[in-house]
């Protein structure tokens, strides 16, 4: 018999392909184990029996004639609920969604059902992915699987734990300013951020445009890597997504890394780190020079300025973005309102939570006359310091190793109070959003208390195959945890 | 403090929210908070620094296309999530209020 938990993409669609299990068992396997555990933990708001098994049966057709399966043939996938889904509800985790069924499906998601995966069900997120714990989300928390008490990260909370608790092989997420490679790190699963343009965001709810990305929640660096390739490339559905060549991820997988410069910056091992995450980043970045590369420390003299640029532009954007929600074509709407402008007011208090106002008040008074300038324009100026300060460093290293989080998980209900706490945790990921440029969060050890730590490592724009190449030698290197 | 309760009711305005007085208050609060944080960008001098609005690597080359119709959603489909309507337009409460 197959043990879920420890399914890969290969090991799952050699499985299939090899008829010890058909897709349709696998996935009423996974169906029942979402059923079975998921509970606790909080991870799926819904599961979509229908499409799943009509996916699934296809694979079977293929798979009963002999012929091959496609790349992700059968794999059990969890979409984070900010990716529409053609007839499956889509909520992005608020209350003003709550009965949204989308007319058409997120072009990464068909991406990857193109590619033979089979879709369980959508993720618990933090609302419009606005949030760093998975707290924010309109229908309940996730929990940390790794330890009940302690949150997932966010905002693609849902995701990283349905890895982490092999209620699903491979999840999708969204990261605007750490969102897939903070909740990696805190529940010990790899996830990947392609470079700004890489993956086309059709179909994902914008929160902030000129930061947003979908990437890959997965158990192995190589599985990131497949599920890269599938879903990265040129989208004539997003004007925003790149006419850049895809170049095949896999084969980065087991190429030496020997020369290859690793640059270490001392603004991310500052103060504000935890001791025990420094201690683990510190023996990961030891095992990339055992394996042949070269350490270089360096400076990205602007970091400390990330967190404020960051809060400036995406809420600016995001104030922007959700003024769409009005009660008017889909969504919420307020009862017995007297005229239209009550209408939109009373549908938006009644229908946001509080983070999604305080962020869109923000943004809201950051664009606003007499302040555009002072605030807005002022961050978007940091941002091009920002960016010129990767430039400048990729200009003398191929990699950049840092934490991805400057902790590990905190417990639920910790920094609910303190918004800007809540903000610092996105410390380390941030910058990578700003800048436009891709990072992947690795497992690379535990705390005292037995919580994941996750080592983060940069690469210049579209150069995720290097990236990968030594995320994947750290992680061999590693063994396991 | 920088938001007064007066700031935070305009902003409110512009942005089509409507807080009840307990949100109000705690608003009035966290964007001092967090703009008090914002203003260390001040400590920079970025009088010759250009504004940057979208990732470099992305040129607006991508932006251009042939002028083709395509295929739209259909008219049903656009009208099934609204809250209310009637078979051709999204019914709304009345815009002016006599």
């Amino acid at each position: 018999m197959i043990d879920l938990n420890l399914l890969t993409i290969d090991a799952t669609r050699t499985a299939i392909q090899e008829r010890q299990i058909t897709s349709t068992a696998l996935t009423e396997a996974f169906l029942e184990k979402v059923e079975q555990e998921d509970g606790p933990m909080g991870a799926y708001l819904l599961t979509c029996r229908e499409r799943a098994l009509e996916q699934a049966a296809r694979i079977d057709a293929i798979a009963d004639k002999g012929n091959p399966i496609p790349p992700l043939g059968g794999v059990p996938v969890g979409i984070k609920d900010v990716m529409v889904t053609k007839g499956v509800r889509t909520t992005a985790g608020s209350k003003i969604l709550q009965n949204f069924v989308p007319p058409y499906t997120c072009t990464a998601v068909a991406r990857l059902e193109a590619a033979g995966a089979v879709v369980l069900g959508k993720l618990n997120c933090d609302e419009f992915a606005m949030g760093s714990s998975n707290e924010n989300s309109a229908y309940k928390p996730v929990h940390n699987p790794r330890d009940l008490s302690r949150v997932p990260g966010g905002s693609s909370g849902g995701s990283a734990a349905a890895v982490a608790a092999n209620t699903a092989v491979v999840t999708l997420g969204s990261d605007t300013g750490g969102s897939i490679r903070q909740p990696a790190a805190f529940c010990g699963v790899v996830g990947l951020m392609g470079t700004y343009g890489r993956v086309s965001r059709y179909g994902l709810i914008a929160f902030a445009s000129s930061l947003d990305h979908v990437g890959p929640l997965t158990k192995t660096v190589k599985d990131a890597a497949i599920v890269l390739r599938e879903i990265a490339g040129r989208d004539p559905l997003d004007s925003t997504s790149a006419d850049v060549p895809v170049p095949d991820y896999v084969e980065e997988i087991g190429k030496p890394v020997k020369g290859l410069r690793i640059g270490v910056p001392s603004e991310y091992f500052a103060e504000g780190l935890d001791s025990e995450v420094r201690e683990s980043v510190e023996r990961a970045i030891d095992k990339l020079r055992e394996a042949g590369c070269k350490i270089v420390n360096i400076s990205l003299p602007h970091t400390k300025y990330a967190i404020p640029t960051y809060y400036v532009i995406a809420t600016a954007e995001a104030s922007s973005n959700l003024a769409r929600y009005d009660g008017v074509r889909y969504g919420y709407r307020a009862q017995n309102a007297r005229t239209l402008g009550e209408m939109y007011r009373r549908t938006r208090d009644e229908a946001f939570g509080a983070e999604v106002k305080r962020r869109i008040m923000l943004g809201t008074y950051a664009l606003s006359a007499g302040y555009y300038d002072a605030y807005y324009l002022k961050a978007q100026r940091v941002r091009t310091l920002l960016a010129r300060d990767f430039e400048q460093a990729f200009q003398k290293v191929d990699v950049i190793a840092t934490p991805t989080t400057p902790s590990p998980a905190f417990k639920l209900g910790e920094k609910v109070e303190d918004p800007l706490e809540m903000y610092l945790n996105d410390i380390y990921t941030v910058t990578a959003d700003l800048a436009g440029v891709p990072g992947i969060s690795v497992p690379c050890g535990k705390s005292r208390e037995g919580l994941p730590i996750g080592l983060q490592l940069i690469a210049r724009h579209f150069d995720e195959a290097t990236m990968i190449r030594v995320a994947h030698a750290y992680e061999h290197a590693r063994g396991e945890i | 403090m920088k938001v007064t309760e007066k700031d935070v009711r305009y902003v409110e305005d512009l942005a089509n929210l409507e807080l009840t007085e307990g949100e109000r208050g705690r608003m009035v609060t966290d964007l001092n908070s967090i703009l008090g944080y914002i203003d260390q960008l001040n400590e920079l001098d970025t009088s010759n620094v250009e504004p940057m609005a979208q990732v470099q690597s992305i040129g607006s080359e991508y932006a251009m296309r042939p002028d083709e119709p395509l295929p739209s959603l259909p008219h049903e489909d656009a009208l099934k999530n609204a809250p209310e309507s009637d078979g051709i337009f999204f019914k709304v409460p009345k815009v002016i209020d006599k």
